[in-house]
């Protein structure tokens, strides 16, 4: 099977890439999708479907009853949300801990069953099951987590991890995987070399970047980071911020990015979900909610977190 | 580049092109040369090296005697009894003048027969129990829970001569009580580490890569869980020589006509006082196959981690 097959959608959308990778574009808040509203594109109205949109969708969480006569204790992870990305977007969830944010990237990409509400991906609705039945959103989508020493399997030769979705969804030849990775890996700035070496001979950046190989091996449409940069340190935080804008840009990705770090959200997103306790209490584009926040506890998070000057 | 070829027991071109790469990496300085395949790593180690060298003597000790043993191991000679260690018998003889180091050498067949019968069995007991304690529904997990801890509660000996009074004594008696016994125990010992890794951030991207529960099952979950099921495994196989020496001891083990270390030890036993000399031989090659089982775990546990691996420190 071609690369081409594999990824559909891709041609379409391979020629914005070069004319539309303006970030400043992204950051001004002009519209809900600057790439596409640069191009004039017909699809910048209020009724275009969504990329990926949620719909009252919830997750409660019952622990185990610790007593016979009582039942579990019952924790509302999310409150019934809503929520659209578009494609080309950049979406921050920004909140503090324990607020619902990784609970909803993984119902997004059905990681997690949901108490209720729905998930569509690209007018297709998303439902969680066997690993076969979801293989559709598989390869649309790639994910990244927060903690690199954690999400790299430490038996696993890089390559093979880098692999990984390329085995999990059936694409290519034994023969292209080793092609396909190095190319990820030299994208993501890292040696072909690396594909023989073990996860722990590499820095927590490094290993962010393998993670990061990992999530596009595939050529997803949607990109997925669960706090992605928030267990690396400032200057290594900078240059996988980069790294992620131009990946971005190059392969036309739509982001969704949870976040705590508002000069990362000003940096990368162009539009931004709060949220506390369940909810999203605010959404809109990342200049609106930044510079005018209309829920007190936007301005709560915004004037407790030292901001960069934007 | 042929230097590290050499030896290698399987030629697997991808390897030796990994190998050949590494190598030239070395040589350009890139990357301390500290890169070695596992069993390389396994004999860098006086502990794996022992437990190699061990287990092959017990193997081949086992082999040869199927052909070969200087004198018959069942004939009893009531001229010979009691020799001393010398050129003719090289262990001496014992109590009905049989020559000791023949019935060790044949008794090794049956140690064979017995270790790794019985890994085998807690092998499949344990990873069957391990991959159905972690990837059921819930009541299923808990049902196994519980009859995990029940059979726990059953002191392996107490198993093996239940089930012996019930079928009467025999190696396989023998094999299956050490084989259950421990593969619920190892299935017992994996199972907190089975659910840290289940819930692991690694095992959530394989999920998000597209991989179903039973490749999960084999690429991820068992791999890492590997160095506890070796361990368990070469500690159930020397616990087995032991149950079949200490079952035979009693009488509940190998059938009088079955060569074994621990009927040996049992029948020589009362004349220590007399004769310990003889009594010496099955009692050291019994703790020395004890012992070479569990260092030869404990170096595969290293030499199969590839942090350990290419640490370097030895």
């Amino acid at each position: 099977m071609s690369r081409d097959e594999a990824v559909p959608g891709r041609d379409a959308r391979n020629p914005d890439d070069g004319l539309t990778g303006d970030d400043a574009a992204a950051r001004d808040g002009r519209g809900s999708t600057p790439r596409a509203a640069a191009h004039g594109d017909e699809t910048n109205t209020p009724t275009r479907t969504p990329l990926l949109s949620a719909r009252g969708l919830s997750r409660r969480f019952v622990s185990p009853r610790e007593n016979l006569f009582q039942p579990g204790r019952v924790t509302d992870a999310l409150k019934p949300v809503d929520l659209d990305v578009y494609e080309g977007d950049t979406l921050a969830v920004i909140g503090e801990s324990g607020s619902g944010k990784s609970t909803l990237v993984r119902l997004l990409l059905a990681l997690d069953a949901p108490s209720s509400g729905t998930v569509t991906f690209d007018g297709r609705a998303v439902e969680p099951g066997p690993a076969a039945k979801l293989r559709w959103l598989r390869r649309e989508t790639g994910i990244i987590f927060q903690d690199p020493y954690a999400s790299l399997d430490p038996r696993m030769s890089v390559g093979r991890i880098v692999a990984e979705p390329l085995t999990g969804l059936g694409i290519h030849s034994e023969g292209d995987h080793r092609r396909r990775v190095v190319e990820v890996l030299e994208a993501v700035g890292l040696d072909a070399e690396a594909a023989s070496r073990y996860p722990h001979e590499f820095s927590g950046g490094q290993r962010q970047r393998i993670a990061l190989a990992r999530a596009i091996v595939h050529g997803p449409r949607l990109l997925v980071g669960d706090e992605p940069l928030s267990a690396l340190d400032v200057t290594v935080r900078a240059r996988i911020l980069d790294l992620l804008a131009e990946l971005r840009a190059s392969l036309g990705l739509t982001l969704v990015i949870v976040s705590h770090d508002i000069g990362v959200i000003q940096h990368l997103s162009n539009r931004v979900a709060v949220m506390t306790e369940g909810e999203i209490v605010e959404q809109g584009p990342t200049t609106r909610v930044l510079g005018r926040p209309e829920h007190p506890y936007t301005r709560r998070l915004l004037s407790a977190v030292p901001t960069l000057d934007a | 580049m042929t230097t590290i070829q050499t030896g290698a027991p399987t030629p697997d071109p991808r390897r030796v092109r990994q190998l050949a790469r590494r190598s030239s990496a070395a040589r350009r300085g890139g990357r301390p040369a500290g890169r070695r395949t596992w069993w390389r790593a396994l004999l860098a180690t006086p502990s794996g090296l022992y437990g190699v060298v061990a287990v092959v003597v017990l193997v081949a000790a086992a082999g040869v005697s199927l052909v070969y043993t200087p004198y018959d191991p069942g004939a009893a000679n009531p001229y010979d009894q009691w020799f001393g260690p010398s050129l003719t018998h090289l262990m001496g003889t014992d109590n009905v003048g049989r020559d000791i180091f023949s019935v060790l050498l044949a008794g090794s067949r049956t140690t064979v027969q017995v270790a790794v019968g019985s890994a085998l069995i807690a092998a499949v007991v344990g990873v069957a129990l391990a991959a159905l304690g972690s990837l059921t529904a819930r009541w299923v997990r808990e049902g196994i829970a519980v009859l995990i801890d029940i059979l726990i509660a059953f002191p392996t000996i107490l198993v093996a001569l239940m089930l012996a009074s019930v079928f009467g004594g025999s190696l396989g008696v023998v094999i299956v009580a050490v084989g259950v016994s421990f593969g619920v125990n190892i299935a017992r010992v994996s199972r907190g580490e089975i659910r840290r890794i289940a819930r692991s951030e690694y095992v959530l991207a394989a999920t998000a890569s597209g991989l179903g529960r039973g490749r999960v099952l084999t690429r991820h979950l068992l791999p890492n869980i590997a160095p506890v099921f070796i361990v368990q495994l070469s500690w159930s196989m020397a616990l087995a020589v032991l149950a079949e020496a200490g079952l035979s001891y009693l009488g509940y083990g190998a059938p009088a006509s079955t060569p074994s270390w621990g009927r040996l030890l049992a029948e020589l036993q009362p004349y220590i006082g007399v004769h310990p000399l003889a009594v010496l031989w099955p009692g050291l090659v019994i703790t020395l196959t004890v012992l070479g089982f569990n260092l030869l775990g404990d170096g595969l546990r290293d030499a199969t981690d590839p942090r350990v691996r290419q640490g370097g420190n030895r």
